[in-house]
């Protein structure tokens, strides 16, 4: 054996020669720093050693006296095993979990060296399609869609759609009422994809290391100033170093907890380079307190729907497969619900649902839609339009509900068989507890919705086979889930669905955004699943990719955690207490999270990726007193647009898109977040993330700044495993089902991967028929998980009563006397009413749903293309002001005119917008979406106007209700009036560059 | 020869602009040597897609209007230059050529349709021209076709003659005085951009309540001249759509078994919702 290894080193030496001859990629790697490496055994002094030195490889057998790096085998045997190509990754992980090979050096020099070896084997990779003229063609993915990238001299070209080649898999059809319905043979980009390139080549990208002009970590830290300051350029070594020693400060001086970090919702796409990978292998080795995130565009399925009919691990939400096809052959009606998915495109789903859409109307299948401000998806469809006051949703569905009972429009067999607790629902519909019968008359008091209107729908819906979209994706999620009432809204819609005989053919939740007979069953790991991150607690990882990507676990052993919500309370006041997203159980949301934790630390280093929470958390004026507090000692922000939060930080790091990294990934595949949620798409699309162009500035990926932050705690070896990108994005494609379709080799040069449509016998079945049918449950799905059945697996659904519950059996063992959350489904006046004192200051209700033309954040602002499309931004006197619509009535009533400027305002603050007169909103009730990426306050951050379209200062931080964490905020009370006020002089957005300049 | 035509059909666009993102991709940042220059980042709308809402709450509508240069048979661009700065291609395409058209700002002035920008910067007159680079390359189509989800763009490269029959077969119109210059954008489902509706709502008492009238039978009339009839749906609704706007001497009929008959005359104006009818029991 050790002959055998002696020559394997001898080998590697040879490789490592021939890699330096033939590529000078590889010889510049080698020439970027001199070391002396060598490789060993530990029973026995045998081994090898490779100095390198300007660039050349030099080498003996034999031990070096005094190397830099040493890598040690337990024995020649072990060597042999695990140096033998291909790699065995399992073995790999296993030899270093049992201490049989082990690495000794510096973590970077480590690194330089296993990347010495790592590199014998890519450094001939080629990437990309040549296409003639110096351009060659990569492939990406974005959260708008998977996309051709066009590069000419390091530069982008252009960003397209992916047409498919002759090779690539052919379509689905469906045939339904003589017709035959097949997507095109291509991709959809949705719009802030498509304006990526203006994004990345941004003025407001972040392109040095920077440390505010005033904070000093060793003298005075000046935290009140954040927000007002500007910046000095530092290096990546002076900030890197800065943060390292922070860390170690916190965690002696204060004890474990006291590092916390925090991530936007959404991220450039990637599996390796998501927030759930790199950031959560980081800080679970680090050792941090964790902000359990809300189900912030779930909420009112997640803490209402739920306890009607369980799915708690799709968030309280519908089954959505085969719904498009069962839509298209038996519904007679649709009704959109606060269903937006033209606004939305579904999620990450670029416009594929559109198309599908355009069938509705070939088939001529009428839609209504529910909304107080005509949606994108209303204009297109043309359908019926009912405009409930917002937050009134509820009292509409109980009059619908009550004209059913009253006429015996309803499933009477599904509801006697498949339900419980209706007679309690009766009761209350029909005034048998409170006097009151829900009638439509009743609810025109509430919603404003004509009572002959109200009962119209009720007898089209009660007499035809009608699919329920509601929100954004036809199943649940976004929409008026998100308001005061959202579960109010969302317990309504299952009970309605229930009553119609949910899983019938043609009664079921869509809108033909999710449920296209794609495949189920070809593996691709998602971001859910935790790319590198180990993660077993916080991802999906366990399910699939851990198996199948050997890799080290990690485990963050801090165990106190801060309801995502309550950061700022949790700074500010040392406390805060909530209810956790936990979705294993129904009864996964009642445990009360309690901050702080015992013997752990308040929070005192705060690590933010991007600055979106300004624009898209509740009365987000508290996050700015958060970050001027001295409880937090360092605030870190690595991030790509100086923007938002950014703006507040002590040092910020820049970070690069996904256009400068390299990763691996699968269009819309969110996994555990949303299991399937590739059913949104007519084809399922795998692409490789290649690295189109080198990183702008002296920005790096979220991987490089981890590995480099790793490497000062001693942390380097663990983090990265020795690997760089893409031997991750390697390892990736090697766990996926695409390694047995098409060779690593070819993937790399043409990019992505079209998964076949399967053969129509092989379909998901369509959902809750099963249900309907008092079958085992039959989907594609792994949940609900196994104990969360009652009596027999696969038997019924997760509630205690394994029926669809009318008065929730897990509510009545929780809290039965809660008010605002009671078992049975009841209408409760919103805190946001225009019936309430307050709309007396404030009378207009204002709705702030998700963007249609920027994704969260993301394609916003940042001189971005998407600043010309007037439903976006307007120009007005050299500022692109967020736009916000009001019904002429109202506008007239306060002397507001097209493009003018006005304030819109309530107790909390004030957001300067441009004012766009529509009849699309119905009077009394204003829009502008949320998200803004800016916030620009013209004076004192905090105690000022905005002028960068943050309507989130004006939301609620109110919850829904007191026994849960759902925030409330898609719709609050505000007045308007024209802007009078001073603007400043400098009309241009600060930039990095300007900050810096300030400074100096 | 054949030729390029473009044809857009308002019923099918999302307004999602994508086909002005697509160009503006292609453009800002990039210069193509013989067929455009540089495009600036913000201002210009090469193309661009126009919105106009019709009606008042709660009959309220949106058309989207793609508009671009019409690539004229007869472009008064071209006449408008000199120096051979606007070319007529053989396959249709207007072409205004960056490296002669500098200075040239009468050919801003003369377009039609204001589909020509002028960039200060560059002194130059500019306009989309089709992706011509792109096409000479063997493109199939042009980006903003590329990126349109619905369909509600597309690219046809057939014969004049050709286009003569789809042109009569799906009811293209073509926009402004389009038929005068010859224009090779073509549009489908026009009227919900140009023309007017007629709608309102029917309802009466019925046991103490509300309810709405469906089944009625709705007619449009100018004096006695019947333009349209329709029949109110299961909300009581009812809609003509396509009229000119501010016809004058308009009247709605309204008869329904049982009901004693409405006449209801229409002030003129854009689109109007005539509100809630009531009908009384005969």
């Amino acid at each position: 054996m050790t002959a055998i290894f002696s020559a394997m080193l001898t080998g590697l030496y040879a490789f490592m020669r021939y890699t330096a001859w033939r590529h000078p990629a590889y010889r510049k790697q080698l020439a970027e720093r001199d070391f002396v490496a060598q490789v060993r055994t530990l029973d026995a002094d045998v081994g090898r050693w490779y100095e390198i030195r300007g660039g050349r490889v030099r080498s003996r057998a034999g031990l070096h006296p005094k190397p830099d790096v040493t890598l040690s085998y337990e024995t020649a045997a072990i060597a042999v095993r695990l140096l033998t190509p291909p790699v065995d990754w399992q073995a790999q992980v296993e030899a270093a979990k049992s201490f049989q090979m082990r690495v000794e050096g510096a973590d970077e020099l480590v690194y330089r060296f296993t990347q010495a070896m790592m590199a014998t084997r890519s450094a001939g990779w080629r990437s990309g399609t040549d296409m003639g003229d110096g351009v060659r063609r990569f492939t990406n993915m974005t959260n708008s869609g998977p996309c051709f990238v066009y590069v000419k001299d390091g530069k982008i070209l252009r960003i397209t759609p992916i047409d498919f080649d002759a090779s690539d898999a052919r379509p689905w059809t469906i045939e339904a009422r003589g017709r035959r319905f097949t997507p095109p043979r291509k991709t959809t980009l949705a719009v802030h994809g498509l304006a990526s390139k203006s994004t990345v080549y941004s003025k407001d990208r972040l392109l040095y290391p920077m440390r505010r002009v005033d904070f000093d970590p060793h003298g005075e830290r000046r935290t009140e100033n954040r927000g007002k300051s500007g910046y000095v350029r530092i290096s990546w070594d002076e900030a890197l170093d800065l943060i390292a020693a922070e860390i170690r400060r916190v965690k002696v001086e204060h004890g474990p907890g006291a590092v916390v970090f925090n991530h936007p919702s959404h991220h450039t796409w990637g599996n390796v380079g998501y927030w759930t990978s790199t950031l959560f292998r980081f800080f679970n080795a680090v050792g941090c307190t964790r902000l359990n995130h809300n189900p912030d565009s779930w909420e009112g399925w997640y803490w209402g729907a739920m306890h009607h009919w369980g799915n708690s691990m799709r968030l309280g939400t519908a089954e959505p497969y085969g719904t498009v096809e069962d839509l298209l052959k038996e519904a007679q009606l649709v009704v959109f619900w606060s269903s937006d998915p033209e606004s939305t495109s579904g999620i990450y789903a670029g416009y594929e649902g559109s198309l599908r859409r355009t069938w509705l109307k070939d088939l001529g299948i009428p839609t209504v839609h529910i909304e107080p401000y005509l949606n994108a998806s209303a204009v297109f469809m043309r359908g019926k339009w009912i405009a409930p006051r917002p937050g009134t949703d509820a009292a509409l569905a109980l009059a619908i509900a009550q004209v059913w009972i009253a006429e015996g429009l309803y499933d009477k067999p599904f509801v006697e068989k498949r339900t419980v607790g209706f007679d309690a629902w009766k009761r209350y519909l029909m005034g048998e507890e409170d006097g009151v019968p829900k009638t439509p008359e009743w609810q025109q008091a509430e919603t404003g919705v004509p009572a002959r209107e109200a009962r119209a729908l009720a007898r089209q819906w009660g007499t035809r086979r009608t699919y329920l979209a509601a929100g954004g994706l036809g199943n649940g999620w976004g929409g008026a889930c998100r308001g005061p009432t959202g579960h109010q809204w969302s317990r309504a819609m299952v009970c309605l669905a229930a009553m119609q005989g949910l899983g019938r053919p043609g009664v079921n939740f869509g809108n033909l955004q999710w449920g296209t007979p794609i495949d189920t069953s070809f593996y691709f790991p998602g971001y859910g699943e935790g790319g590198m991150s180990g993660d077993l607690n916080n991802t999906a990882s366990s399910i699939s990719l851990y198996q199948r990507m050997p890799h080290f676990p990690s485990l963050n052993t801090h165990l106190q955690a801060i309801p995502r919500m309550r950061l700022p309370e949790a700074v500010l006041e040392g406390h805060a207490e909530g209810y956790p997203r936990d979705s294993r159980s129904i009864e996964g949301q009642f445990f009360k999270m309690r901050y702080p934790s015992p013997a752990h630390s308040p929070v005192r280093l705060f690590y933010k990726y991007g600055g979106s929470n300004f624009g898209t958390m509740p009365d987000s004026q508290r996050y700015m007193k958060m970050y001027q507090s001295p409880n937090l000692e360092l605030v870190v922000n690595q991030s790509i647009w100086f923007e938002g939060e950014a703006k507040f930080a002590d040092i910020i790091l820049p970070a690069c898109t996904n256009f400068e990294r390299w990763d691996v990934s699968e269009w819309s595949n969110v996994s555990g977040f949303m299991y399937h949620a590739q059913v949104q798409l007519n084809h399922r699309v795998v692409t490789l993330q290649h690295k189109c162009i080198e990183p702008l500035g002296e920005s790096k990926s979220d991987f490089t700044i981890f590995r480099e932050l790793a490497h000062r705690l001693g942390l380097g070896a663990y983090f990265s495993e020795g690997m760089t990108e893409l031997d991750w994005v390697q390892r990736m494609f090697e766990a996926s089902d695409l390694a047995r379709h098409m060779s690593w080799r070819k993937f790399l040069r043409k990019g992505y991967y079209v998964v076949p449509a399967p053969p129509e016998r092989l379909r998901a079945p369509v959902a809750y028929r099963w249900f309907y049918e008092g079958r085992k449950k039959d989907l594609p799905e792994p949940h609900p998980l196994p104990s969360e059945y009652k009596e027999q697996y696969l038997e019924g659904m997760q509630t205690p009563s394994g029926k669809f519950e009318f008065e929730c059996e897990t509510l009545k063992r929780f809290a039965p006397d809660d008010q605002e959350r009671p078992p049975v489904l009841k209408y409760v006046r919103s805190s946001e009413s225009v019936q309430t004192e307050r709309a007396g200051k404030f009378p207009l209700q204002m709705l702030t749903p998700h963007p249609r033309y920027s994704f969260h954040t993301q394609g916003d602002a940042k001189d971005s293309f998407l600043n010309d499309i007037e439903d976006h931004r307007v120009l007005v006197g050299g500022y692109y002001y967020w736009v916000f619509r009001l019904n002429p009535a109202d506008a007239e009533a306060r002397g507001i005119r097209d493009n003018m400027l006005v304030r819109v305002f309530n107790e909390q603050g004030s957001v300067i917008c441009v004012a766009q007169l529509t009849n699309r909103a119905r009077p009394g009730v204003v829009h502008g979406y949320e998200s803004s990426a800016l916030y620009e306050p013209l004076g004192e951050p905090g105690g000022s106007p905005d002028r960068g379209g943050a309507l989130n200062l004006l939301t609620p931080k109110r919850l829904q209700f007191s026994r849960g964490d759902a925030m409330g905020n898609s719709n609050c009370l505000v007045e308007v009036e024209p802007w009078t006020g001073a603007l400043p002089l400098a009309m241009e957005t600060a930039s990095a560059e300007s900050a810096l300049a300030a400074s100096k | 020869m054949k030729k390029w035509n473009l044809v857009f059909d308002v019923a099918l666009c999302t307004g999602c602009r994508n086909c002005e993102m697509a160009v503006k991709d292609e453009y800002v940042g990039n210069s193509f040597p013989g067929y455009s220059a540089q495009m600036p980042l913000h201002g210009h709308r090469w193309v661009q897609i126009r919105q106009r809402e019709r009606g008042r709450f709660p009959a309220v509508d949106v058309a989207y209007l793609f508009q671009s240069c019409q690539h004229c048979d007869d472009p008064a661009c071209l006449r408008a230059a000199t120096n051979g700065a606007v070319t007529k291609r053989s396959d249709g395409i207007v072409q205004i050529h960056p490296e002669r058209a500098r200075g040239q700002k009468a050919i801003v002035d003369a377009c039609p349709f204001g589909a020509v920008y002028w960039n200060e910067e560059l002194a130059l007159p500019q306009h989309w021209n089709f992706d011509a680079h792109l096409l000479d390359a063997g493109w199939a189509e042009p980006r903003p076709v590329q990126a349109c989800p619905t369909g509600a763009l597309r690219a046809l490269k057939v014969e004049d003659d050709e286009m003569k029959g789809i042109v009569r077969k799906e009811k293209l119109e073509r926009f402004g005085p389009g038929a005068k210059v010859g224009t090779r954008v073509h549009y489908r489902n026009l009227a919900l951009y140009t023309h007017a509706f007629v709608a309102g709502t029917l309802l009466t008492l019925r046991g103490g309540l509300e309810e709405c009238v469906a089944g009625a039978c709705v007619k449009l009339l100018r004096g006695n001249e019947a333009l349209g009839q329709a029949a109110s749906d299961a909300f009581g609704d009812f809609r003509f759509d396509g009229l000119p706007p501010n016809e004058r001497d308009l009247r709605i009929e309204v008869t329904a078994a049982g009901y004693r008959q409405q006449r209801l005359e229409v002030e003129p104006g854009e689109s109007r919702w005539l509100g809630e009818i009531r009908l009384e029991p005969s």
